[in-house]
């Protein structure tokens, strides 16, 4: 019994820190609007602050996952994940609409547009892993080619025009199913994040990720393939992309290269910082990710309440960002030590003065 | 006694910096060919290379000093962005001179790279994510100052962006006239920055610890090199620059607005890597970085002059030359590595 | 000070948190002349070093060098410079992207109107370069030079600072047998310039090749200074060994007349070499035998298993099991033909620090089984708390990171993973090391249980004792090639010691 404890007090203290930051801003939140958890039913469907947040974060929870990989795999982040998005959706729009700039019928199997953009995505993933893994090149600077060039692709895939699918089955993605009350976004959030820790518990690599990104030399030694579990990684990171670009593409029922997926990159490295998870490789945590992603949405809500505009919105996330690194920062912790055994000596040497 | 000879083997860098030169050659050439009716022949348009890019030569030259040092400065755009904007508010509405307008200009530069120089330095932060956050900082507080666009009506400012220096070579029109070709103010700033910062780089204590500490950090410092402070002098330069090119870029466009320069450190990056300035380190050479912004301009001439193509283009093509060069770079080291 | 003393140090102690890294130790070096530095692991000799740099400040004792009045102490690299000691590490601490001129003159380059001097920089190193015959255009980029000549670029570098102490740390690890040659004529120029040379080697061809004078530390203590011409071979092994070569002393092996000719060969090693480490060497493994190897540091022990296990792929030879050729080309293919290997530094290539005990138990099994098949929660715990018991691994819980642990128990951790995988040949690197007594023993008694139940094991150990009781066969190493093996009569302490010291010359 005394095992178990533990255990659950190991695992209680690495999420402690991204629950508390989760809770601080929901209490902002409460304090700036007063009605953030008043759910209400209109035309059989949920509304609410605290639905829009969790509606909206989807993508960012879906890149948040596959971030989590790649930066406790291989020690760096994935910068083109909002371009492989634009890539996946407009795959998708464009065989659904036939080639067409807009649609109000399917012009080819749903299915097989979905298939189409997932696979594409997945390629834009193997890419990054291939020059990551492969050939040693910094995890930033590999990215920074798709970061760059992944819209104009999605751009080229458009024609560049930007599609629209105007068919109601292809807005359910990013709507509603049917009669249900919730938002579908945030089934699929939940379904990816189940399958990926299925996926993780399930076979050994969850662990294989943790030992390669921790130590990967003597990971090698021990029979594991570092290379290919790297690369790996960002193929799955490349598929996530895709899964949240469908989703946003069928929000807005279209694929627009130039604003979907804006910016998320930078939110999806700060909600895996912010879950705890060290941004120079290791364990990770991927509840931690999750719970990061909803407290950046929630935190955006919480600024957009205090009239904070969204192109002023970054600003705010640069100081948080430096604010957790600094944290984070080797230097900062030593002297933090020295600073706290100091504190401790001059304690006990009081005390030892007292007796 | 035997005679050493002084002749050196020609080493990856320099196959790299060769290759840069011709391919521009050939990019340029070939659009003499191809676009010679639509004027690309001219002197003209080899000018307006410069012209159009003369702030982004500015900044390259910065993030080439960065990267020497094994760094990067992803908020470049971001700095040109706020430069501009606060440029143009200021003059605009608070009546301020183009004069203090530079000094301005000059010291938001200063400060971004005071404060992630320190970070960088000083916290061993790395520098992606500092500068990200630079970036993330810079875009906001633009808008922060203004979410209109404003145009630069100042009459000093307006004077130094539009100021025709002619040059004696030129072209002929259909008529027989000789149509003089000309540059701006910027070009002559930018080009005197880059002579400044080959020098810096060759002759300087300052410019060789760039270079040592690029090389091996470990051994720098055991050579007596004080590797913080000239990674903070780095960082500071290059937000010196960044400033100055902002300004610079304010002057091509003559209003400040918020999607400004938008990708801009993503051209300088490119164009230093393609100049090649190595990613990990101690290689690179403001002369390469030159030529990596021509190139750049090139593609974009080449581009706007075919004309049917999408501006994407651009940045397709140029992300394809820099995933070409990075390969290329580590093909490069993974030979000497085996040698 | 004597007339020929260019350096003292004298009653040199430096503690580290649990550590005495220098007890007491006494140092003397003379102009003009080579001055070996020796001792095997832990020894203390680069912390001797590091104290007379200025890298770590020491406890007690002084230092005295010739033209500094009374003891000084260095607080930095730079300082011990200034004063004249200049030190060439293994790692050449130059820059690859910086010509050999600008290496040369890095932080002290020669200037004009505020401006490097190039021109001037690059005739002076010219200079340099052929004062020292180092055939090396000066403006060649220094990462297109040889490593030899890096080495010795950067001994220019030392000796154009004007240095009266010059600290080469084991600069001959990375040479041929040519460049070494060069080397020691550099070497004997700077002597006959009066120059001192503190040599830091476990070569012993090349102490005795070139060195006039040898001290030995052993555990932080000083064994003794001697003069190379005084001391035979067979003694310098003795003294490094920390042994009497005493016959009437000797220890025999505890195995007795056991013979193994007949058991089958598991494991055979033919002409398996890689360049640079390990010369190429046959070594047969049979069924139930402990076979030790045995040599000072750095004679290519690890290196030789490291060849058979594919940690590092051999480029010539081959490996055969069980009769029929193998192709080993990773780790993963040695596991699956049933090989395990504990490496020599646990700590960069055995633990896997932030995971916990149990993962790290478990690791080297589970990528035996494959990505699909993850042992259970059941399972693993099972299998911790199985070697836990077994090897008595003191930790709070199978949970706790292998991090907090203490090396000792780190070590057993990582016996536990590979005992976990049931090896038919199991190599150990090393696994006493850092071990308490108590331990050692049981170690050593696990090894020989292993070996009665089948396995075929290789034993690495720098203590002889311990390879006496527990083997049945020795292969001898020295300065990176198999020289010779030993079994049966042959195995004694005295019989070791010769066969590592060669022959003298």
């Amino acid at each position: 019994m005394e095992k178990k404890w533990n255990v659950k007090k190991i695992a209680g203290m690495r999420l402690f820190m991204p629950l508390v930051c989760l809770l601080v801003v929901l209490l902002v939140n409460v304090i700036t609007t007063p009605g953030f958890f008043k759910i209400s039913v209109n035309n059989g469907v949920l509304y609410g602050y605290i639905i829009d947040v969790v509606n909206r974060a989807s993508e960012l929870v879906v890149l948040a996952v596959g971030m989590t990989l790649v930066t406790a795999a291989s020690g760096g982040q994935d910068i083109s994940v909002g371009a492989v998005m634009t890539v996946a959706a407009a795959l998708c729009c464009q065989i659904l609409s036939g080639g067409a700039a807009s649609a109000t019928a399917f012009q080819n199997s749903f299915v097989l547009a979905i298939i189409v953009g997932l696979l594409g995505a997945a390629v834009c993933g193997a890419f990054n892993g291939f020059l990551v893994a492969k050939l040693n090149i910094q995890p930033m600077v590999a990215t920074l080619i798709l970061f760059t060039a992944g819209r104009g692709i999605a751009q080229l895939i458009t024609k560049g025009q930007i599609t629209y699918v105007r068919v109601g089955s292809y807005k359910v993605l990013g709507g509603y199913i049917g009669k249900c009350p919730i938002p579908t976004p945030i089934f699929a959030a939940v379904l990816v994040i189940l399958i990926v820790y299925l996926i993780l518990k399930k076979t050994t690599l969850g662990l294989y990720i943790e030992s390669v990104g921790i130590n990967s030399t003597a990971s090698r030694l021990v029979g594991l393939n570092s290379t290919m579990i790297k690369f790996l990684t960002y193929v799955i990171c490349g598929l996530l992309a895709g899964a949240a670009g469908l989703i946003a593409s069928s929000r807005i029922y279209s694929a627009d290269a130039n604003n979907i997926g804006l910016n998320l990159e930078m939110d999806a490295i700060l909600a895996v910082a912010l879950g705890g998870n060290v941004l120079g490789g290791g364990k990770f945590s991927l509840m931690g990710s999750v719970i990061g992603a909803y407290t950046i949405q929630a935190l955006t809500t919480t600024l957009y309440a205090m009239n904070v505009s969204a192109d002023q919105l970054p600003v705010y996330k640069a100081i948080v960002v430096v604010i957790i690194v600094t944290l984070q920062s080797p230097v900062f912790k030593k002297a933090l030590a020295s600073l706290k055994s100091g504190h401790k000596a001059r304690k006990t040497a009081a005390e030892g003065g007292n007796q | 006694m035997k005679k050493l000879t002084n002749r050196r083997k020609i080493n990856g860098s320099t196959y790299l910096l060769m290759i840069t030169v011709l391919l521009f050659i050939v990019m340029y050439g070939a659009g003499m060919i191809v676009f010679a009716s639509k004027g690309f022949a001219k002197p003209q348009m080899f000018l307006n290379l410069f012209v159009s890019n003369a702030g982004l030569l500015v900044i390259a030259m910065g993030q080439t000093i960065v990267m020497i040092t094994a760094g990067i400065d992803i908020s470049v755009g971001s700095v040109t962005a706020l430069v501009c904007m606060v440029a143009a508010n200021q003059m605009e509405n608070h009546g301020t001179s183009a004069y203090m307008a530079v000094v301005i200009a000059l010291a938001i530069g200063l400060a971004f790279g005071l404060v992630q120089g320190v970070l960088v330095a000083y916290l061993d932060i790395q520098p992606f994510i500092v500068t990200l956050a630079g970036l993330f900082f810079g875009r906001g507080m633009t808008s922060v100052v203004s979410t209109d666009m404003i145009s630069i009506k100042n009459e000093t400012f307006l004077k130094w962006a539009n100021y025709k220096i002619y040059l004696p070579v030129g072209s002929y029109s259909k008529r027989g006239n000789f149509l003089p070709a000309y540059i701006y103010p910027t070009v002559v700033i930018a080009l005197l920055v880059l002579v400044l910062i080959i020098i810096i780089m060759k002759y300087t204590k300052f410019g060789r610890s760039v270079y040592a500490i690029g090389g091996n950090e470990q051994s720098a410092m055991m050579m007596g090199l004080n590797v913080r402070k000239t990674k903070l002098k780095a960082y500071l330069l290059d937000g010196f620059l960044a400033g100055l090119g902002g300004f610079l870029f304010c002057l091509n466009s003559t209003a400040g607005f918020v999607e400004q320069a938008k990708g801009l450190e993503m051209d300088a990056i490119s164009s230093a890597v393609i100049g090649g300035t190595l990613l990990s380190g101690g290689v690179g050479t403001p002369f390469g970085t030159l030529f990596g912004v021509l190139i750049k301009g090139t593609i974009s001439s080449l581009i706007t002059t075919q004309g049917t193509l999408s501006s994407w283009w651009v940045r397709i093509t140029l992300s394809a030359l820099l995933c070409f060069f990075i390969v290329l770079q580590s093909i490069f080291a993974s030979v000497k590595k085996k040698k | 000070m004597e007339n020929n003393i260019v350096l003292t140090m004298k009653d040199i102690s430096k503690t580290f948190p649990g550590v005495k890294a220098l007890q007491h130790v006494d140092f003397t070096l003379r102009k003009g002349e080579i001055h070996a530095l020796m001792g095997e692991n832990g020894a203390g000799k680069s912390t001797l070093i590091k104290v007379l740099t200025g890298v770590y400040d020491f406890e007690s004792g002084e230092i005295h060098m010739e033209g500094t009045a009374g003891a000084f102490v260095n607080r930095s690299p730079q300082e011990a410079q200034n004063i004249g000691i200049s030190t060439v590490y293994q790692e050449i601490n130059l820059c690859p992207n910086l010509t050999v001129a600008e290496n040369l003159f890095i932080g002290r380059e020669p200037r004009k109107a505020g401006m490097i001097d190039w021109k001037t920089m690059n005739k002076k190193s010219a200079e340099i370069l052929q004062g020292l015959n180092i055939e090396v255009p000066e403006t060649q980029n220094l990462e297109e030079c040889s490593i030899a000549n890096q080495q010795m670029i950067a001994i220019a570098r030392a000796v154009d600072m004007k240095c009266k102490v010059l600290i080469l740390d084991e600069p001959t690890s990375s040479l041929d047998d040519e460049e070494v040659e060069k080397l020691f004529v550099l070497m004997r120029k700077l002597k006959n310039e009066g120059v001192g040379i503190i040599f830091v080697t476990h070569f012993l061809e090349q102490v005795y090749a070139v060195c006039d004078r040898i001290t030995v530390l052993r555990n932080g203590e000083l064994v003794g200074e001697y003069e190379v011409k005084e001391l035979p071979r067979i003694m310098l092994v003795a003294k490094m060994m920390g042994k009497d070569f005493d016959d009437l002393a000797d220890i025999k092996s505890a195995h007795g007349e056991k013979n193994y000719k007949n058991a089958e060969t598991i494991v055979e090693a033919k002409e398996l070499g890689r360049k640079g480490t390990i010369k190429p060497f046959n070594l047969k493994v049979r069924r139930g035998e402990v076979i030790g190897l045995s040599g000072l540091l750095g004679s290519g022990r690890s290196e030789l298993v490291r060849a058979i296990y594919g940690a590092d792929k051999p480029d010539t030879g081959a490996v055969e099991i069980k009769g029929k050729p193998a192709k080993i080309n990773t780790p993963l293919d040695a596991m699956k033909r049933g090989m395990a290997y504990l490496p020599e530094d646990r700590k960069r290539d055995g633990i896997i620090q932030d995971l916990s005990v149990r993962e790290n138990i478990i690791l080297a099994l589970q990528a035996k089984r494959g990505i699909f098949k993850p042992m259970s929660r059941k399972e693993m715990e099972e299998a911790a708390d199985k070697y836990i018991d077994l090897l008595q691994i003191k930790t709070a819980s199978c949970e706790t990171p292998v991090k907090s642990l203490s090396g000792g128990n780190q070590q057993k951790v990582i016996i536990g993973r590979w005992l976990l995988t049931n090896p038919e040949y199991l190599i150990l690197d090393e696994p006493t090391r850092g071990i308490d007594i108590g331990t050692k023993t049981e170690i050593q008694k696990l090894v020989l249980d292993l070996a009665d139940q089948g396995m075929a094991v290789t034993f690495i150990s720098s203590e002889i004792e311990e390879m006496l009781r527990t083997c049945s066969r020795m292969a001898i190493l020295r300065d990176g090639r198999k020289v010779g093996e030993l079994e049966g009569n042959e195995l004694s302490q005295d019989g070791i010691m010769k066969a590592i010291a060669g022959g003298e010359e």
